[in-house]
């Protein structure tokens, strides 16, 4: 029992749970899923649909927070890869070709590559803060998308486009298979290689992980074009709901909810070891509040506010003296078994 | 800057004097580097742009923009020297000023309106700062949960813009002392007492001294017996007040509170006070770079709309400078830890 309370999922996946009770009984439309024509519809499937940037975007951040980095341009490469997918479908004169869209998209997701080629570049070859280095393409990113868009809204009419997002592939929306996609592809290089742990080690302890002739800068650069790329992705998906280029709304405050996912999936912001389990969960806990705030009727303008207190609850439960408070707590309670050491993982 | 090789500044090491010089002022050079790109930017103006770019009246409009930007700025810089940061400013800005003009338009007097603005401001910083300090959570995250906290919080005082009718809020922005064509407003006042306040103590008082300590190595100034919970839980305090004070300055100007005012000033005035010459490193850096920081992001602002040009190349741009300067602090930053 004890095992299943230390292990580091089970907080994430509790409060996951006891979203998705307290969701059944305040409206119990919420887990009734219905067949249409082989396609699913329901809530539940709504929030795997609308998760998909979110988790492109939060996986992407969890690779690169492993490596004691953050990447706070997201936002603003998903806004870029929006406006040149969209630009590029809107200048073919021919929207509806599926050649045309699979071109846009590739080069939407070749320009997001390159932009995260140059994060990386900023943080391990020119040793930037990660916070300062991705600050100035967020800064100048959203410039670089309202100029492809040319200051406005593009809006287009693509059949193949459209369906990138409410698309079906068989039973489930397009848009999850593509992140279960990333996820699994993501979590196959890092766990059934050697990927995983050079990148925790390099987070751990860069210099310890140097010395063991880990080479630090090709991991590091790594994470920030996976990083890049995935935001482009997500930028791609995002376009494709709301079949525009909004430069100013597109991706805004994803990065905050993305770095949101990874800590309440328990990967800790200082790096080193990472959980995919536990940031996908996190991306679910996030997509199913906002549907839940969604559901009580708040505007979802205000929506922050329960984010807030998320955030301040999870920050304080995974501080150092809250969780010495509860251990000594715990101690007290069995004094005579043997307490093991204490080689928790470090908040 | 003037690059005058005087004699005393050889070294008894062999390296070249100007190197000697700028491993002594590595702390200074990053500012006045600001000074000379705001000198540069505007000479450039003056003979490119057509028309009258140093008048007096723009040279004022420029305090006068970016008066609630300038506010911020200095307490981000407080907040930055710790070697932390605050992301909740531009929120915490849209949040009091809301939250001010829907008191105001309540009936509520000024007297009363104006310190709740500020007590609001005051009181995230507060929670951001208790989290930081005795919670040990990083402060990018901290201020992250203020920023949702205030964003949220201005939309649940109202979703709609509320206009300001209170005739003390506006005087700050209608008054215009002039003399000869330069004119300010109380907004400017407050902002440049703000800066002269904020560079006052900074520099003169224990506290100051404890933030720069603090900035530069945090476990010395515990072990030196210094305040450190308190000052560090303080200058996210003076921030959050810094973040009321612009949300008055911000309603006056526009003569409104508006829920989505202020979504990503937090970058521009951190960008501001990196420009400044602050390291985001903590514990170099100065009030008054953050000064020139804000004067610099106001130019270029003026430059582009003056030019005409969209408004969009003003993000590349800032975001351009952003670069140009972190790259030349890291280059000072390594060049006098191996002269160390």
């Amino acid at each position: 029992m004890t095992g299943i309370l230390r292990h580091r999922l089970f907080w994430p996946s509790a409060a996951l749970v006891l979203l998705i009770v307290v969701n059944s009984v305040a409206r119990p439309k919420f887990l009734t899923t219905t067949m249409r024509d082989g396609q699913l519809y329901g809530a539940l499937v709504d929030v795997l649909r609308g998760s998909a940037p979110l988790m492109l975007v939060a996986l992407g951040m969890t690779i690169v927070i492993a490596t004691r980095g953050i990447d706070l341009s997201v936002g603003a490469i998903m806004a870029v890869s929006g406006a040149v997918a969209l630009t590029i479908i809107d200048g073919s004169g021919d929207p509806e070709n599926v050649g045309t869209v699979l071109v846009a998209v590739l080069v939407a997701v070749l320009v997001a590559l390159v932009l995260g080629v140059w994060n990386g570049f900023l943080v391990s070859v020119l040793g930037i803060q990660p916070i300062i280095a991705t600050l100035v393409l967020m800064l100048a990113g959203r410039g670089v998308a309202l100029l492809i868009t040319g200051g406005f809204i593009t809006t287009v009419n693509s059949a193949p486009f459209a369906y990138i997002a409410s698309g079906y592939l068989t039973l489930l929306p397009f848009a999850f298979f593509v992140s279960v996609a990333a996820i699994v592809a993501i979590a196959l290089v890092e766990r059934r290689t050697a990927l995983g742990v050079l990148t925790e080690a390099v987070g751990v302890n860069p210099e310890a992980s140097r010395l063991a002739g880990v080479r630090r800068r090709g991991i590091v650069w790594g994470a920030y074009v996976v990083s890049g790329v995935l935001a482009g992705l997500a930028g791609v998906i995002y376009a494709s709901n709301i079949k525009a280029a909004d430069a100013n709304a597109a991706g805004l405050f994803i990065e905050l909810y993305a770095i949101l996912a990874v800590v309440l999936g328990g990967t800790s912001l200082n790096g080193g070891k990472f959980s995919i389990a536990g940031t996908v969960i996190g991306v679910l806990i996030i997509q199913t509040l906002e549907s839940t705030i969604l559901f009580l009727g708040v505007p979802s303008a205000e929506s922050p506010v329960f984010f807030a207190f998320v955030v301040v609850a999870v920050v304080v439960i995974q501080s150092p003296r809250v969780r010495g408070a509860l251990r000594s707590l715990t101690a007290s309670r069995r004094r005579d078994v043997a307490e093991p050491t204490t080689a928790e993982v470090a908040p | 800057m003037s690059t005058t090789t005087t004699p005393e500044v050889r070294t008894r090491r062999s390296a070249p004097s100007y190197q000697g010089f700028i491993a002594r002022h590595a702390a200074t050079t990053p500012t006045y580097a600001a000074v000379l790109i705001l000198l540069v930017l505007l000479a450039g103006a003056e003979t490119f742009l057509p028309g009258n770019f140093l008048s007096p009246g723009n040279l004022s409009a420029l305090l006068l923009d970016n008066a609630y930007l300038l506010v911020l700025a200095v307490g981000m810089t407080f907040v930055i020297l710790t070697a932390g940061i605050d992301l909740s400013v531009g929120s915490v800005m849209a949040f009091t000023g809301v939250l001010g003009a829907q008191l105001l338009a309540q009936g509520t007097p000024a007297v009363v309106a104006v310190p709740a603005m500020l007590l609001a401001g005051g009181a995230i910083g507060l929670l951001i700062g208790v989290l930081v300090q005795y919670f040990h959570v990083q402060p990018f995250i901290a201020s992250l949960g203020g920023l949702f906290l205030a964003r949220g919080l201005a939309f649940v005082v109202s979703l709609q813009s509320i206009k300001v009718e209170e005739p003390t809020v506006l005087w700050l922005q209608q008054t215009r002392i002039r003399l000869d064509g330069w004119y300010i407003t109380p907004t400017g006042i407050i902002a440049l007492l703000a800066v002269a306040f904020a560079a006052l103590v900074l520099h003169l008082t224990r506290f100051g001294r404890t933030v720069y300590a603090i900035g530069g190595n945090e476990g010395s100034a515990r072990l030196m017996g210094l305040a450190v919970a308190r000052t560090k839980v303080t200058a996210y305090v003076i921030s959050g007040l810094c973040g009321g004070l612009a949300g008055l300055l911000l309603t006056a100007y526009s003569g409104a509170g508006y829920p989505r005012n202020g979504i990503g000033t937090e970058l521009d005035a951190i960008a501001a006070v990196v420009i400044g010459g602050t390291l985001l490193t903590g514990g170099r850096g100065y009030v008054l770079g953050s000064l020139v920081g804000v004067l610099v992001f106001g130019t270029i602002k003026t430059i582009i709309s003056f030019m005409g040009a969209e408004q969009s190349w003003m993000q590349i741009i800032i975001g351009g400078l952003l670069l140009l300067f972190i790259v030349v602090q890291r280059a000072i930053v390594a060049r006098s830890e191996r002269q160390r």
